[in-house]
């Protein structure tokens, strides 16, 4: 899965006096404070934190608190989901109109019915609502089907995706995996190009890009792209 | 029903018998929030009108509306939240409590369908959902008076149930939701001057909340709003509304309990005065007092259900955090404390026993002097006042005090100076103040007895820092009047304040703040949450009965004694029995000191008054007795 990654930062932690005997703990809820939210500074949203003090030394900020400046070294795992990576998440819920996920346990994403493809029908099988491709019967979408997606854009405050099951090697991650001459065969008939298959990771993006709607008023210069594109294509 | 879709008629108007299918509904809705984003802005200010439409509905508006609601839920991914504003205000502005549960049930389907589709609503249906856990206040007399009748319950629980429910289903698809609903409750709580029943009731959902599913991660911080929101309306009851002066015969001879309806030893002395009335003097008319009631009681009830779903130790532990840093830190809270006294109760063993160990923590190593013997003070009032802990527990805590007391006074080597040692002389008048207490309780034990006289209680008394002077002198009073009584402790008999309630040198410990005279743990004195707190709780005259009815006969008979809840072992009875002489004279002193009839009074030095101060109350000099 792709947004996830480890970076090392070089931080400075400040301490109300009155902990400086418990420097260990303060500087552990200090960190944990930033859980679960997306910090500008490291770019993305720090899900866990591994600090390590290098010295005993603090410097003491002037002011009318004294706070102690603590240098630490931590490891962080960020969370930054960028439009057209591929993430991997829980369907929670399914409606006619929209797929919802979880992933990772904390970031909610919802996949909206014009960007689900074509090929899933929506239909409610013994009384649960399930979406199922038209081509292969056994590739399944319901509630508790762990779902590989594109990402369309990403709400930093609350931490929601926007998601896209438009390129074909998204859907249920089981059954992609377990069938993937069936899915990326398919892939290389409906395009008409040569050379296609070292492209493999270009070309989801493209076709995606071609199918989709482009709503936000911000994406005036990728309808140009886009423009331009389909006439190279044909 | 149906409605009719003809492009050039507003859908209001016409209810023909053509049926439409739901897809052609959501298509309808769905091009008419795409040409509101275009400008064209018809079909879209039809939609916004059926929305606005709240009052007496007849079924075809309700089945309209409902099929609106429904027809939005699946179009969520084309509302844009700057081009279908007032639409969004529209839907966000109505209150459930309007509606029946078919529009309710379709309402919370569309907010949950809003809260998943986008991050931007997510804030503004919590908050929507918030401000329906109370009704609408442009109707709120309507529903004040509807709530006193079942429907109006009904009415209520419908609408709770669905809200709550809807926070968790809204949970589900947003996991981190609980985190900006904890942020929203807290803001939105009512301040201390909305009516009693809408606190009442945003408090009842906030409990509820605490006990729901999200509870492990909103729970902590809805006990702490809580505790917030009682010590505001502690403070506001001011102590005028405790203490009237007009009593000239001094309202501490007798304890509320003392009037009808609590013991057998109740001097029924022709006062017509009863318990109810006196409540009623004190916060009859008071809206602070009353809220602070409703509160309580909800509070009490709350955690009688989390002792019984196991859950009380948890919540106790954010309790005592919230109480370390208002209650203790409040100047003088009268009731809010009495949380803490109840969920003791319902566990001494955890709770009770984390609670008397912080307190002591906290005076024997605590930061602020005031903090310290305000922790002490309630110390000695928790310790006297539970029925339900243990003899040997209160020993146990004792010996800690005295063993600090100790320890404090063989480093001074000055004199008396009530404000230089005032944590030290906070810390004896607490040891007096349990033993007044709990002394016959600790010696009718044979191994708490030994306990006792092992401690270094008279070094401390007899040190010159002189304690015995500058305590409260009814404290000491009593105290040496009981220790020269059970032969505990050889102090001196004679006394020079008699029959004072405060002294000058007890003034200058207790400081501008009177923590002298703080007793936290007071008779409890509000009406509807008394019946909570009453059945755990030690009055004077229970303690005081158990010793002065030795007296009265001879061969010591333990009836009387178990009446007050005391039991005595037999040898004190006996060495009462042979003391004849002392006996007599004491005796005699006691009718002059002691006066069992409150009307009786005499002149002189004795003022009538040597109870045991048993209300809290602030300064006054001792000519107002």
């Amino acid at each position: 899965m792709e947004g996830l990654k480890e970076s090392e930062a070089n931080l400075v932690v400040y301490l109300h006096p009155s902990m400086a005997k418990c420097v260990n703990d303060a500087i552990l809820r200090e960190l944990s404070s930033l859980l679960f939210t997306y910090s500008e500074t490291f770019d993305g949203v720090v899900l866990a934190y591994d600090p390590n003090v290098r010295s005993n030394l603090a410097k003491i900020l002037p002011g009318i608190h004294p706070y102690l400046g603590v240098r630490l070294k931590a490891k962080l795992l960020l969370f930054s989901p960028k439009p057209n990576m591929l993430l991997e998440g829980e369907v929670v819920k399914i409606s006619r109109q929209s797929i919802h996920a979880v992933i990772l346990g904390f970031s909610s994403a919802v996949i909206a019915d014009e960007d689900i493809r074509d090929e899933f029908k929506y239909k409610v099988k013994h009384g649960k609502e399930v979406f199922v491709s038209r081509h292969h019967k056994k590739h399944k979408i319901k509630v508790g089907t762990m779902i590989r997606f594109l990402v369309k854009s990403f709400d930093e405050e609350i931490l929601h995706i926007s998601g896209s099951l438009v390129a074909v090697h998204t859907g249920c991650a089981r059954w992609l995996d377990a069938n993937l001459e069936e899915w990326s065969q398919a892939d290389s008939t409906t395009r008409k190009r040569k050379g296609r298959d070292e492209k493999e990771q270009k070309t989801p993006d493209d076709k995606m890009m071609a199918n989709r709607e482009m709503p936000s008023l911000k994406k005036d210069d990728r309808i140009k792209k886009l423009k331009k594109k389909r006439k190279e294509h044909t | 029903m149906g409605i009719e879709l003809a492009p050039q008629q507003t859908v209001l108007h016409d209810m023909d018998e053509l049926s439409f299918t739901d897809s052609e509904l959501d298509y309808h809705v769905r091009n008419a929030l795409k040409a509101a984003v275009q400008g064209d802005c018809d079909s879209y200010n039809q939609l916004v009108a059926v929305i606005h439409h709240k009052e007496r509905l007849v079924p075809e508006e309700v089945a309209l509306l409902m099929t609106c609601l429904k027809a939005l839920t699946g179009a969520v991914s084309c509302m844009h939240i700057v081009h279908h504003r007032s639409l969004l205000a529209a839907i966000f502005g109505m209150s459930l409590w309007n509606y029946g549960t078919d529009v309710m049930d379709a309402l919370v389907e569309l907010l949950i369908s809003l809260a998943a589709s986008s991050g931007q609503y997510v804030d503004l249906c919590l908050e929507m959902l918030v401000t329906n856990f109370m009704p609408p206040s442009s109707s709120s007399t309507y529903f004040i008076e509807l709530l006193k009748q079942p429907r109006g319950i009904d009415k209520k629980h419908q609408v709770l149930d669905r809200v709550h429910s809807t926070f968790q289903d809204i949970a589900n698809l947003v996991p981190l939701s609980p985190l900006r609903l904890e942020k929203i409750v807290r803001d939105r709580m009512p301040n201390i001057y909305t009516k009693e029943p809408f606190i009442v009731m945003y408090v009842e959902n906030m409990l509820t909340l605490e006990s729901g599913a999200a509870g492990k991660l909103v729970g902590g911080s809805m006990l702490v709003a809580i505790m917030d929101r009682l010590i505001d309306l502690d403070v506001e009851i001011a102590w005028d509304d405790i203490l009237q002066d007009d009593f000239s015969k001094g309202i501490f001879d007798m304890e509320l309990e003392d009037l009808e309806g609590f013991s057998d030893h109740v001097q029924q002395d022709g006062d017509e005065l009863t318990r109810e009335s006196l409540m009623q003097r004190f916060f009859g008319g008071n809206l602070v007092a009353e809220k602070l009631d409703s509160l309580l009681v909800l509070t009490f009830e709350h955690l009688e259900s989390c002792s019984g779903s196991g859950r009380l130790i948890q919540v106790f532990e954010t309790l005592l955090q919230s109480f370390q840093k208002t209650v203790l830190t409040a100047y003088k809270s009268k009731f809010a404390q009495f949380v803490m006294f109840y969920a003791c109760s319902l566990d001494p063993e955890n709770c009770g026993k984390m609670f008397v160990s912080t307190l002591v923590n906290i005076f024997v190593s605590g930061v602020s002097p005031a903090w310290r013997m305000s922790a002490v003070a309630y110390l000695a009032s928790y310790l006297s006042r539970a029925k339900f802990v243990a003899p040997s527990f209160v020993a146990a805590t004792l010996e800690s005090l005295v063993n600090w007391c100790f320890d404090y006074c063989n480093k001074q080597d000055g004199d008396i100076n009530p404000r230089a040692h005032k944590i030290f002389y906070s810390g004896c008048q607490a040891i007096m103040y349990v033993l007044c207490f709990r002394m016959r309780s600790i010696i009718s034990v044979p191994r708490l007895r030994s306990q006792l006289l092992l401690m270094r209680i008279e070094d401390i008394l007899r040190h010159p820092l002189k304690p015995l002077e500058v305590c409260l002198p009814s404290i000491v009073e009593e105290f040496l009047r009981l220790a020269k009584r059970n032969r505990i402790f050889s102090v001196p008999d004679t006394f020079v304040d008699y029959g004072m309630l405060e002294s000058e040198l007890s003034r200058a410990f207790g400081g501008i703040e009177r923590l002298d005279t703080f007793f936290p743990f007071d008779p409890y004195l509000l009406r509807k949450s008394d019946r909570f707190i009453r059945p755990n709780f030690v009055y004077w005259s229970m303690v005081r009965n158990s010793y002065y009815e030795d007296d009265e006969d001879e061969s010591a008979s333990d009836e009387d004694i178990a009446e007050a809840g005391i039991s005595i072992a037999d040898d004190i009875s006996v060495d009462e029995g042979d003391a004849h002489l002392d006996e007599f004279d004491y005796a005699l002193d006691k009718m002059s000191i002691t006066p069992r009839d409150s009307s009786t009074k005499f002149g002189g030095r004795i003022q009538g008054f040597v109870q045991m101060p048993s209300k809290i109350r602030p300064s006054t000099s001792p000519e107002s007795l």
